[in-house]
Parts: structure tokens; C-alpha cells; sequence
């Protein structure tokens, strides 16, 4: 300014203004949401946690190693939810994609809206949700947790399938069309090839975090190793809760290793 | 056009098939057996309790019939004091998930941390993104009591993961370029941050944001479960208490908060991106 030359500025005046303002107005949100947990809150047993973390973490550790034993069952269980349900989801939302994607839907303002509303409600709907409502449905057990992963992943699946299939490279299709091939033909031979490999990244990505879901949805007797933590929970056995732990931490790192390498051999 | 006539009807040697999605036939094939075989040691080992699950299906249109209509009205205060629940803690944990995991993201970049500090940061990341929230859930209620703070902090802890992996991945994809010319004006590490890193991640920053607003809602509907306030503490009680209008009425208004969230925030992703 000294020499006459104006000083660099991002913003005009005004727009620091705005900016200003809303980083005010979102503190003050996030302020006001606060007090308001802060009043439901009991702040004598927060000032506690540290003390209660440290006799948690004490009787935590060591883990009852022992305890494995009765584990690998549940565990296998748990892993077969996942994979059963993700491959369920698969069948039906496979389908559901076609029908969702703008470019493969039958009717576009009669099919295409059921399918996409059909995605969002499966969609919104935690697995843990679905589980509740299936084990009052079919009773506790392993078919409820498949069922509860299906229904969460058909979604999930038909969802990112669906944009795949609406990005796909129209000339292929076209020189497809151009041979007088039908439309089946033109599914088979136009669309399918261009998303495979996204097909193959998603099934796999949600494979991994179906993995994740099924290890608490034991905790509404859906089945897997999520019914020993709430048995063991129920009896204060933390050091068994610390078993299970470890044994999730190990799976959900071997799932995610080998998603990891799938998804980069196909894509 | 004789020879085209011949070449016509002269029978395709092979069909032409598609290149195959896995190159190797021996490996394709290896691939197709062991998932059979593990489908059929999978299914056998299932105990399933068919004659109940055949017992619940006759029900289950019963059950269904529950539903409906969905009941808003006589549960009204519960419904509000969960959502509002779950709605200020979705705010908060967003807030101060976003805050705390800016600097794990940055120390988890390859290209901006030392070793010692990298690990660290990876470390708090893998933690984060292997336990479900509902577990973390559990620990942290068994560590402040019942109710929001617990959901609040587990749905935080949870942000911190998701956002530092992503936005840690999306700062070591820099353009060293631009990175350099801002060094090479005599910028402190602060400045050469604020002034070449953050305004190449802020499109995604912002938009990894909107995501997990969207995702944190969701979870909140579930942190009930198990003590940590939110409408899921409603809907399990509605439950519990056999009242299936009242849930179907915490479904919908979930169902619609999603939608809601869902195109707000890819309106949002839109602009920014």
C-alpha cells in the first residue's frame, strides 16, 4: 500500500464478509447442538471416565486367550453371513440396477422411481435395523443376519451399479446396435462387458464392509460372533470381550487386505 | 462379391466370445470351484431353524400388518426427543470429526510427514476403521454413561478415520508442481500448507464432509442400540414395547432424512466438485 501498489486480497470485502459469517453461523450450530447433548448429559460420570477407562482397559487385559476355542465357530459363522448375504444382494441387486440405471430402465417414470425408491429404503436402513426386524420375524439365528446383510447390500449394490451402467461409453452400444443385435443381445454383448469391472469392485468393497456389519449383528441374536460379545458383555467378562476384539481386529484386516488386492487386479 | 457370397456361407470356424474378466483359464476355473465348494461347505454348516423360520413367514404377514398405518401421533415427544437427539449429535460429531482428522490426514500423507509421525497417524487411522460403531459405541458408554455424549464421541472417533484415510490418500495425489512454486517463495510449513495443499484437497474436503454428515445420520439411528442416545433409542424401545406403528413411523422419517441429506449433499458435491 506504501508505494501505491494495492495490497493482494483473495476476497473483495464482501465476500470476507460472507465467509465470516458463515463460519460464525456454523460454529454457533455446532455450539447450540452441543449444549443441547450437554444437557441430556450426566457430567459426574464423564469427569469419571478417565478412571472408569483405566479400570475398563484393567480388567480387559490380558485377553482370555483360552476362550478362542469357543470362537472359531461363531467366527466362521460370521464370515459366511457376510459372503452369503453379499452374494444374495447380488442377485437381486443386479437386476434392480438395470432397472434403476436411466439408460436401461423399461419406463422411466413408472419402473425407474419404484427401483429408486426401492434403493434408498434399503439404503437408509442400518443391517442392525433390518436384524431387529427380521430376528422377530424368522427367530435369532444365522438366517436372519444373511437376510439383514442382503437387505442392507441390495441397495448399496443396485446404487453404485446403477451410476456405473449411466456412464457407460455409448459408441460401444451403438456399433452393438449397429449389427441388428436385440435387446438382450445388447445387454449382453454392449453394456455388460463396460461395467464387469465395476461390478467386480463393488460386490468385493461391500463384501468387506459386510465383513464389519456382521460382527455386531449378533447383538440382536442375528447370529455370528457378535452373540457371544453381547453374552459376554451381559456378564461383565471383559476379558473375553477382549478376545473377541482381537479376533474381529484380525478378520476385518485379512477382509480388507484381500478386497484391497482384488479390487486392484480387476480395475 | 462372389468371394463375400462364399465367406458367407461358409460356417463361422468359432463363435467370437468376449475376452473373459480373469485372463487365465487355469485360474478362472480355480476360481469357480473353490467358490463352489465354499458355498456348499457354507450352506451345510448353517443351522438354520427352518421350521421357525417357516413359523415367522406365516406370521410375518401379521407382523407386517403391524406397520400399518405408521403411527406419528402417539409417540410424538419420544419420536422429537430422539431425532433431535440424533440430529445435534450427527452436527457435532461431524464438527469435531472434521477438525480433529485434518491433522491425522496430514500426518498420515507420505509426502508431508516423517516416518515415526506417518505410522502414528496410519495406526489411529486402522483403529478407527476396523471396529463397527457399535462397539466403539459400547466402550464409550461403559466409559460416560448412557445417553448423546457417547453416541456423539463414538460417531466423532468414527469421522476421524474415515475422513484422515481419504483425505490423507487425496493429499499424497498432489501436484507437486504447485507445491514446489509455493516453497520456492520462502513459505513456512503452515503457509506452504494453507497456501498449496488445502486448496488443492478443499473440493474433496468439502465434499467428504457432506458424506459423512450423511453417514454420521445414519449411524445415529443405530448408537441407540446399545445406550448411546439418538433416535435408534426410540425405535428400539418401540420395538421392545411390541409398538410396530411407531417404528414404521421412525423408519419413515429416517427414510426421509436420508433422502433429504442424500440430495443436499450431492447438490452440495455438485457445486464444489
Amino acid at each position: 500500500m506504501a508505494d501505491g501498489v494495492p495490497e493482494w486480497r483473495r476476497r473483495t470485502p464482501r465476500q470476507d464478509l460472507l465467509v465470516w459469517f458463515g463460519w460464525f453461523a456454523g460454529l454457533g450450530l455446532a455450539l447450540g447442538c452441543f449444549h443441547y447433548i450437554s444437557e441430556r448429559t450426566i457430567w459426574a460420570f464423564v469427569w469419571d471416565a478417565p478412571t472408569q477407562g483405566a479400570d475398563l482397559i484393567g480388567r480387559m487385559f490380558p485377553p482370555r486367550w483360552s476362550y478362542a476355542a469357543q470362537l472359531w465357530k461363531p467366527l466362521w459363522d460370521t464370515i459366511n453371513m457376510a459372503t452369503l448375504g453379499t452374494a444374495l444382494a447380488v442377485v437381486a441387486g443386479v437386476p434392480l440396477a438395470f432397472l434403476a440405471a436411466r439408460n436401461t430402465t423399461p419406463s422411466g417414470w413408472l419402473v425407474r422411481p419404484v427401483a429408486l425408491f426401492i434403493i434408498v429404503a434399503s439404503r437408509s436402513i442400518n443391517s442392525l435395523i433390518w436384524a431387529i426386524i427380521l430376528v422377530l420375524v424368522l427367530g435369532p439365528g444365522n438366517l436372519a443376519g444373511i437376510l439383514a446383510i442382503a437387505l442392507r447390500s441390495v441397495g448399496f449394490i443396485a446404487k453404485l451399479l446403477y451410476e456405473a451402467i449411466e456412464e457407460i461409453d455409448v459408441k460401444q452400444v451403438e456399433a452393438v446396435a449397429a449389427t441388428g443385435a436385440s435387446g438382450p443381445q445388447l445387454l449382453a454383448w454392449g453394456i455388460v462387458p463396460q461395467v464387469m469391472p465395476a461390478f467386480a469392485g463393488i460386490t468385493v468393497f461391500r463384501w468387506d464392509i459386510n465383513i464389519r456389519e456382521a460382527t455386531v449383528l449378533g447383538l440382536v441374536g442375528a447370529g455370528g460372533i457378535g452373540m457371544q460379545m453381547q453374552a459376554s458383555i451381559n456378564v461383565l467378562a471383559w476379558p473375553q470381550v477382549t478376545m473377541i476384539f482381537v479376533l474381529i481386529l484380525g478378520t476385518v484386516l485379512v477382509s480388507e487386505w484381500l478386497s484391497a488386492r482384488i479390487r486392484h487386479a480387476v480395475i | 462379391m462372389s468371394g463375400l457370397d462364399a465367406a458367407a456361407r461358409e460356417p463361422p470356424a468359432r463363435a467370437w466370445r468376449p475376452p473373459p474378466l480373469i485372463a487365465s483359464r487355469g485360474l478362472r476355473w480355480a476360481i469357480y470351484l473353490g467358490a463352489l465348494a465354499y458355498a456348499v461347505l457354507a450352506i451345510g454348516t448353517l443351522e438354520v431353524n427352518w421350521a421357525r423360520a417357516a413359523e415367522g413367514l406365516s406370521r410375518g404377514v401379521r407382523f407386517i400388518a403391524g406397520f400399518f398405518p405408521p403411527d406419528f401421533v402417539s409417540k410424538r415427544e419420544d419420536i422429537l426427543e430422539g431425532l433431535m437427539e440424533s440430529l445435534t449429535m450427527t452436527v457435532v460429531s461431524t464438527a469435531i470429526g472434521i477438525v480433529l482428522s485434518i491433522p491425522v490426514a496430514l500426518g498420515a500423507a507420505r509426502n508431508l510427514a516423517p516416518l515415526p509421525i506417518y505410522l502414528f497417524c496410519r495406526a489411529i487411522i486402522a483403529i478407527s476403521r476396523t471396529f463397527q460403531e457399535i462397539i466403539i459405541a459400547i466402550v464409550f458408554v461403559a466409559m460416560v454413561g448412557f445417553g448423546p455424549l457417547a453416541g456423539m464421541l463414538t460417531l466423532a472417533f468414527a469421522t476421524i478415520g474415515f475422513m484422515a484415510k481419504l483425505l490423507a490418500e487425496d493429499i499424497e495425489d498432489i501436484e507437486a508442481a504447485q507445491a514446489e512454486a509455493v516453497r520456492a517463495t520462502g513459505a513456512g510449513w503452515f503457509q506452504w500448507v494453507a497456501w498449496s495443499v488445502l486448496p488443492q484437497v478443499k473440493p474433496r474436503l468439502v465434499g467428504l464432509s457432506v458424506y459423512r454428515l450423511d453417514i454420521n445420520f445414519r449411524e445415529s439411528a443405530v448408537l441407540g442400540l446399545v445406550g448411546a442416545g439418538g433416535i435408534g433409542d426410540t425405535l428400539n424401545t418401540a420395538f421392545d414395547r411390541y409398538e410396530f406403528d411407531t417404528a414404521a413411523a421412525v423408519l419413515l422419517i429416517i427414510i426421509g432424512i436420508v433422502l433429504a441429506c442424500e440430495y443436499a449433499s450431492g447438490f452440495i458435491r455438485g457445486r464444489v466438485q
